[in-house]
């Protein structure tokens, strides 16, 4: 008879089964909150699913999911490589107002020219953002995370910047850019929704975002490049040694997520956006993109699916109020389910530091037993 | 594996109580008022408090009134969270700010039988279900600056704006005026912080400011105030607070005095004409006339000789008699617009 397995060894080898439960204890965590506070449980998570299943509210929750599957794909991409791009947050904001200045700057060009030009504009911009981190980092070997966080603020006030240069700036009263070109907005028409009953601000951005599912998931898995970015992942040295060039991989790496992070910032602006305020602070969604990753495993596909549970959480927690519910109850449930997820993982490399360091001791052992022998011989 | 089973069927049935939940029509029609806030939240020590404070007082002593808020966290949540309240059948939806306008009148064209109140905004006055409630903050500001110019004593005042607006710039041009008029020969340093949520760096241009000789310093800049009102507690100079009653709400000692913005009593105003079926579009000014502004003088730190030259201020600019600068074009020594 084989050893029955232990209940956490199982759940510990099963990807899928841990985040599901890490995703049941975040619930259960956040219900532990709701009865402390003296709250409905019933009443906070009926209004959580009921306002994510209708159609309406289902296509709220697709809209609110692009920029965090697009940019959670950014960050996904970067783990797989070895690189942690904290940095999707700056990406995303010069990316969107990239596509945003020229959506205004270009206003009359016609649609099927001026999307691509946005998407590609905010692609660069995104693309450049990394590349010079990475440069940073291959260059002069500056931790990326450090500054990647100082990049990040600097596109904040880069872009508010932008946001008040009396070309960009909006006529009215609002502290915000124009709203982009109708020619660069990705929304369905309004007879089109009106007709299914759809979200006002539904858009096919969600089309291009199951495109980059696709394409991150090829590139990882079918091609040169994505195995020899993940081979530098794995192990630098390993793959300097087998040929491959780390700093290029770093900064191609860098490359691809930046690109990914911006384009996310674009179809957040040309879908529901449609203008960027001069911010306050930062609106989180690069930060949100790490989240998301880490609930989809980097996998693409997991991603896909983490980042529309991403975004029914906040469209849905968006709605808490309304029952007398504070809406951070939405940051306890994901900061918990973040913290199960990362439990795991270091639980994985504690595992593997045992491993190695029994590796060590065995091989020292057997080192001084040998020298022991050539002692004797002496 | 069975403890596995008895945790999932522990969360399923968390679940199925979830979805049995929802709670019964209420009996009573109620005059069902929701509010929107911006990105600020409705903890701001601002005017989005203010207004839900407002509401929740509203809603403490009439019954018949539910109130609710939304919190807006980016510019892009503006249109859902009209666009929940109007799907959930409410009477009035109050957006609070400016950043607010767009989405209003998107939502208020689109729906024309929805009425609507925006704080702070009147470029939509021109539709048939918004009432725009506007208030003479330079009013407010220049009995505040006259506190600051006759309390001074090293002739030298400070003044931190949240962002470079014109609403926004009302404050500093009424607060100038004030100052100029108590104290013709007053240096007023003045700093734009660009945000409404910086602490530390409100409590950094004040303390700038403290060491050039400012002994009086009024914010208008939200959050970012906290910090000027704490440095000036810390140096033992006084601060002027705005909108709130900060010396009350903040429990500090050297704030000498608070410019008012009733944003509480416009919602509540609002709230209770759509109710009573008497609610009109259009611009709605709160001023000294109204009592919509004023100053809050918690802590009796103002001298009575003082006291009385503000009191007199207030009554000639609520007769009429008296008129604020409103543009920095009036007001020359405002350097930030």
């Amino acid at each position: 008879m084989t050893k029955k397995k232990h209940i956490l060894d199982i759940i510990a080898e099963n990807r899928f089964l841990h985040i599901l439960l890490s995703i049941l204890l975040g619930f259960l965590v956040g219900a532990i909150f709701l009865v402390v506070m003296g709250l409905s449980v019933g009443a906070a998570y009926g209004r959580l699913i009921s306002s994510v299943t209708s159609l309406k509210g289902f296509s709220y929750v697709i809209v609110y999911s692009i920029p965090y599957i697009v940019v959670g794909l950014s960050v996904a991409f970067s783990f797989k490589t070895g690189v942690f791009n904290i940095g999707a947050e700056g990406q995303f904001v010069v990316g969107s107002m990239a596509a945003c200045c020229v959506s205004i700057l270009c206003a009359n060009v016609p649609k099927p020219l001026l999307i691509p030009m946005c998407f590609l504009a905010a692609m660069l911009a995104g693309a450049v953002w990394g590349v010079i981190v990475g440069f940073l980092k291959t260059k002069w070997g500056i931790n990326e995370v450090l500054s990647m966080i100082m990049f990040n603020w600097i596109a904040f006030y880069l872009s508010n910047f932008i946001a008040g240069l009396p070309a960009i700036k909006s006529e009215g009263t609002a502290e915000a850019t124009k709203n982009v070109s109708v020619n660069a907005s990705t929304l369905l028409s309004k007879d089109l929704i009106n007709r299914l009953g759809l979200a006002p601000t539904a858009n096919w951005g969600i089309l291009v975002a199951i495109a980059m599912t696709v394409l991150v998931w090829f590139v990882i898995e079918k091609t040169t490049l994505g195995y020899e970015l993940k081979a530098v992942g794995s192990n630098k040295f390993a793959a300097e040694y087998g040929g491959i060039s780390v700093n290029r991989s770093i900064l191609t790496a860098l490359a691809i997520s930046g690109a990914l992070a911006g384009l996310g910032g674009a179809l957040q602006l040309m879908g529901m956006g449609t203008r960027i305020s001069i911010f306050s602070s930062q609106e989180g969604f690069g930060f949100a993109g790490i989240v998301v990753a880490l609930i989809g495993c980097s996998n693409p596909f997991g991603v896909l699916v983490a980042g529309i549970f991403y975004g029914a959480l906040m469209y849905g927690g968006s709605k808490l109020n309304l029952e007398g519910v504070p809406t951070q109850l939405i940051s306890v449930i994901v900061g918990t389910v973040v913290f199960f997820i990362a439990i795991s993982i270091i639980f994985e490399n504690l595992k593997r530091i045992r491993a190695r360091a029994a590796r060590n001791a065995e091989a020292a052992a057997i080192k001084k037993a040998e020298g022991q022998k050539e002692d004797k011989k002496k | 594996m069975k403890k596995t089973l008895a945790l999932v069927l522990a969360l399923c049935m968390i679940f199925s109580l979830a979805a049995c939940g929802q709670k019964a029509a209420p009996a009573a029609a109620k005059t069902k008022i929701g509010m929107v806030t911006d990105v600020g939240g409705v903890n701001d020590n601002s005017f989005n408090q203010g207004a839900w404070e407002g509401l929740q007082a509203l809603a403490a002593e009439d019954s018949a009134f539910e109130v609710k808020y939304l919190e807006s966290k980016t510019d892009a949540d503006y249109q859902t969270n009209i666009n929940t309240f109007i799907d959930e059948g409410y009477d009035l939806i109050i957006t609070v700010g400016y950043m607010l306008a767009d989405a209003t009148r998107d939502a208020a064209e689109a729906n024309p039988d929805q009425k609507f109140a925006i704080v702070d905004d009147s470029t939509n006055a021109d539709l048939p279900n918004v009432a725009c409630l506007m208030f003479a903050q330079e009013q407010c500001s220049y009995l505040v600056g006259l506190v600051a110019g006759y309390m001074t004593e090293s002739k030298t005042v400070g003044y931190v704006q949240g962002m470079v607006s014109d609403t926004m710039n009302l404050f500093g041009v009424g607060y100038i005026s004030g100052v100029l008029a108590a104290c013709p020969d007053a240096t007023v340093l003045q700093y734009n912080a660009n945000n409404f949520g910086d602490i530390a760096g409100g409590n950094t241009a004040a303390k700038d400011m403290i060491t050039k000789g400012a002994d009086v310093i009024y914010h208008a800049a939200g959050g970012t105030g906290i910090g000027v009102l704490n440095a000036c507690e810390e140096a033992g100079i006084w601060g002027i607070g705005v909108d709130g009653d900060q010396a009350a709400s903040l429990g500090l000692d050297k704030v000498v005095c608070s410019a008012r913005k009733s944003v509480d009593v416009a919602a509540q105003d609002m709230s209770k004409a759509v109710k009573e079926g008497r609610f009109t579009p259009g611009v709605h000014t709160y001023d000294l006339t109204n009592g919509g502004v004023g100053i809050y003088t918690t802590g009796d730190h103002i001298p009575a000789d003082v006291l009385e030259k503000v009191e007199a201020a207030q009554k000639e600019i609520a007769s009429g008699a008296k008129t604020v600068p409103t543009t920095p074009a009036e007001c020359p020594q405002f350097t930030l617009g």
